[in-house]
């Protein structure tokens, strides 16, 4: 292809990444900075989001937006309450401990995926999505008649993935009001800033944790139900979404939320730019590369608070 | 939690892990483990390495349905020399590690006569190592050209299926004549793709066209527009094939990318297995072709040998199951189990097979078959087997998508898929 409109594809491309590991990346961000949990099971909750909207939409049957739109919103809330359950009844009873959670967030994982690949099987399912046009996108070259425009080869996208990148932005603002704006932002804020001020202060902080924890899962399972019709629901889908969460996670700063959009933005894009021109290792590799440095150079990440 | 609370739970867990350890011990001693004596009346015990889980489940859970079907089809007809087959399935994981210790597992623990049915080509090159050391037969149904090539060992044999690259080269010159020189492949990065971008850019060369992109994509990848733009636009045919639980998003993205302007396409029908060819989104494909290693549809002129095999491995005139339609089987492979295992039938006859002890006397039956018949041992077709490569050859079919249906347009001749021989593996010790 040609630079121009390779370089539009490679932008789109990217910006759906980045649409769906914004909202990934919020949840597992939202969960270290109220909780102090490194949620490592967080991929898993975003499998069964996308497995969870595969059963909906299936069992439901009918036009495929009314199932989708019942994935929509059946999955993210199943899988937070979920999450909050789990929360509940493991975390908690070890006092949200840093070092302990971790340990048992790696077991709530493989649990998770072995129980997806028990019940709901080893072989990946399609969600048909709502609409899917194809568009074609216009590029323009200048030729002796002056500007011409013209549609060129494998320039396009999709409507749908167009969709999930207005879709991301809306839930992103919708975590921002509620979080700036929001008595229950409030009391998730004040947590945040100290749990024992908070206890004195009647906030009733275990039921804020496992909110907090059941938020940051359906956050993940919302970006899984709006990706899954654009690739599949398969047990082992969780990989991918945990690694990268982690890197943007790192680099935006452990639970700073605007960080964590900006940097979910630049990986998503930069991702998406570097694996069309060059390749998708490559663009691993920078990413990890990118992690180490902040860690040498800015270990609170770009956007987090030095400790005091 | 109170500290000595805590203490009682290492406490009563270290008596566990102790009461693990002694069994676990005890468990490895002689007599303990189920052991078939070689009396008549014992089964053959056939070592099956199945993808039930990791990327290859979709093949895996066809191909065991594949092996049960051929192992009641042999103990209906007599069994193997008045013996009883019985199948010993073991996951590997679609994983190397995992596949040498199933391969073990069926060697020390399970007693089995052989070791059977690996598909994915990293897992039987991970694996063969181990079944040469423990001197088991390992007859794969893999496809893959590491048998022929002379890269495993004189344990390992590929009777039931043919290999890459005698596919590839009897699809060079359908290529070249009807569809285009210039070619652009894509393939999965692992042992099974490189075989295709090694062998298939040899054969046409051959032909007169040329590779003009290789483009190769993890097979556990998820999306694919960005490997779609690597595609030059003079490119004049589109080869793929494509592994693992993403094929359908992998064919999507690429009628999603060429719109309405695509080159033509030549693909595998590995980038379709299991999936149903009128999932919305694949109407593209219309006028496209696709190698099948046998025809999924059921064809005007249809054997009766596939009429049979076909309904004994449970499967429709669509190639789906017959009990749910849109489970769609990965018929252009798993023939491969059934005639793997009448090969092993027929070579445990010729050696008068009693027991592990005739091991090498069945490889050697078996080294010594050349042709095979068309029948219901062979549905697909008849076979010409290569001892010195442990490698069989066949026909090759090259099907184009009609109103959502492949039809078969044409069937290359067994000649068409011969090279020199790399290997004698008749020449190595046992």
């Amino acid at each position: 292809m040609e630079f121009g409109p390779h370089l539009i594809l490679a932008i789109l491309e990217g910006l759906v990444q980045a649409s769906v590991l914004t909202l990934t990346a919020l949840g597992l961000s939202l969960v270290f900075g109220v909780m102090r949990v490194v949620n490592v099971a967080h991929g898993e909750f975003f499998m069964l989001g996308a497995v969870f909207a595969y059963g909906v939409a299936n069992s439901i049957g009918g036009a495929p937006v009314v199932g989708f739109v019942a994935a929509l919103i059946v999955a993210p809330l199943l899988v937070g309450v979920l999450a909050a359950a789990a929360d509940w009844l493991i975390l908690r009873r070890l006092d949200h401990d840093p070092e302990r959670t971790i340990v048992a967030t790696i077991g709530m994982l493989y649990v998770i995926q072995q129980i997806t690949l028990m019940t709901y099987g080893p072989d990946a399912h399609p969600v048909t999505p709502p609409f899917n046009q194809r568009i074609a996108i216009p590029w323009f070259e200048f030729t002796d008649k002056g500007l011409e425009f013209y549609f060129p080869w494998g320039l396009s996208t999709t409507s749908y993935k167009l969709f999930v990148v207005a879709a991301a932005i809306v839930a992103g603002l919708g975590v921002w009001l509620l979080m700036a704006r929001s008595r229950l932002g409030l009391i998730l804020r004040a947590t945040q800033l100290d749990r024992e001020t908070a206890l004195a202060f009647g906030i009733p902080v275990q039921r804020v944790y496992a909110l907090t924890f059941g938020f940051g899962a359906a956050l993940a399972a919302l970006g899984a139900v709006l990706v899954v019709p654009i690739q599949q629901a398969h047990y082992l889908m969780g990989g991918d979404p945990l690694l990268l969460s982690f890197i943007v996670v790192i680099i935006g700063g452990l639970g700073s939320l605007r960080g964590t959009v900006l940097a979910a933005i630049l990986i998503g894009m930069s991702n998406g730019i570097i694996s069309v021109f060059f390749s998708p290792t490559l663009a691993k590799i920078l990413a990890t590369l990118l992690v180490a440095m902040v860690l040498v150079y800015r270990p609170q990440g770009l956007f987090g608070k030095k400790p005091a | 939690m109170k500290p000595e609370k805590r203490d009682n739970v290492i406490a009563s867990r270290r008596k566990v892990l102790k009461g693990m350890a002694a069994i676990g011990a005890a468990s490895t001693m002689p007599g303990l483990v189920p052991f078939a004596q070689a009396a008549t009346d014992q089964p053959i015990r056939i070592g099956f390495q199945v993808h039930r889980t990791g990327i290859g489940a979709a093949y895996g859970r066809w191909y065991e349905r594949t092996t049960n079907a051929v192992a009641k089809y042999i103990n209906d007809n007599g069994g193997i020399n008045g013996r009883p087959v019985e199948i010993i399935a073991e996951d590997d994981g679609t994983d190397p590690k995992r596949g040498a210790e199933v391969v073990e597992k069926f060697a020390t623990q399970h007693k089995a006569d052989i070791a059977f049915g690996t598909l994915f080509s990293h897992v039987v090159i991970g694996s063969a190592p181990r079944a040469g050391e423990l001197k088991i037969p390992y007859f794969v149904v893999s496809e893959g050209h590491h048998v022929a090539s002379g890269m495993l060992n004189r344990w390992t044999l590929q009777p039931g299926i043919t290999d890459v690259k005698s596919q590839v080269q009897a699809m060079a010159p359908f290529v070249a004549a009807n569809l285009g020189k210039k070619v652009t492949m894509i393939f999965p990065d692992f042992a099974f793709g490189h075989d295709h971008r090694d062998y298939f850019s040899a054969a046409i060369e051959k032909q007169g066209g040329n590779v003009i992109a290789k483009i190769a994509i993890p097979p556990t990848e998820t999306s694919f527009t960005k490997y779609f733009a690597k595609i030059p636009r003079d490119t004049e045919v589109l080869y793929h094939v494509m592994v693992g639980p993403s094929v359908l998003t992998f064919v999507k993205e690429m009628g999603e990318f060429f719109g309405p302007s695509r080159p033509e396409i030549f693909g595998f029908i590995d980038s379709l297995e299991a999936v149903d060819l009128k999932t919305p989104g694949l109407e593209f494909l219309e006028g496209t072709y696709f190698w099948e290693g046998n025809p999924r549809y059921a064809q005007k002129n249809q054997t009766e040998y596939d009429r049979f095999y076909r309904a004994a491995v449970g499967v429709d005139d669509n190639g789906a199951s017959i009990d749910d339609p849109r489970d769609v089987s990965t018929y252009a492979h798993m023939w491969g189990c059934w005639e793997t295992l009448n090969v092993v039938k027929a070579g445990m006859e010729a050696a008068n097979y009693r027991g592990p002890g005739d091991r090498a006397a069945l490889i050697e039956a078996v080294e010594a078959m050349t042709d095979m018949a068309e029948g219901r041992d062979h549905p697909q077709g008849a076979k010409i087997f290569n001892g010195r490569t442990h490698q069989v050859f066949g026909h090759q079919y090259i099907s184009r998508v009609n109103g959502g249906r492949l039809e078969v347009v044409h069937r290359t001749s067994i000649e068409d898929t011969f090279y020199p021989d790399e290997v004698d593996y008749t020449k190595m010790s046992f």
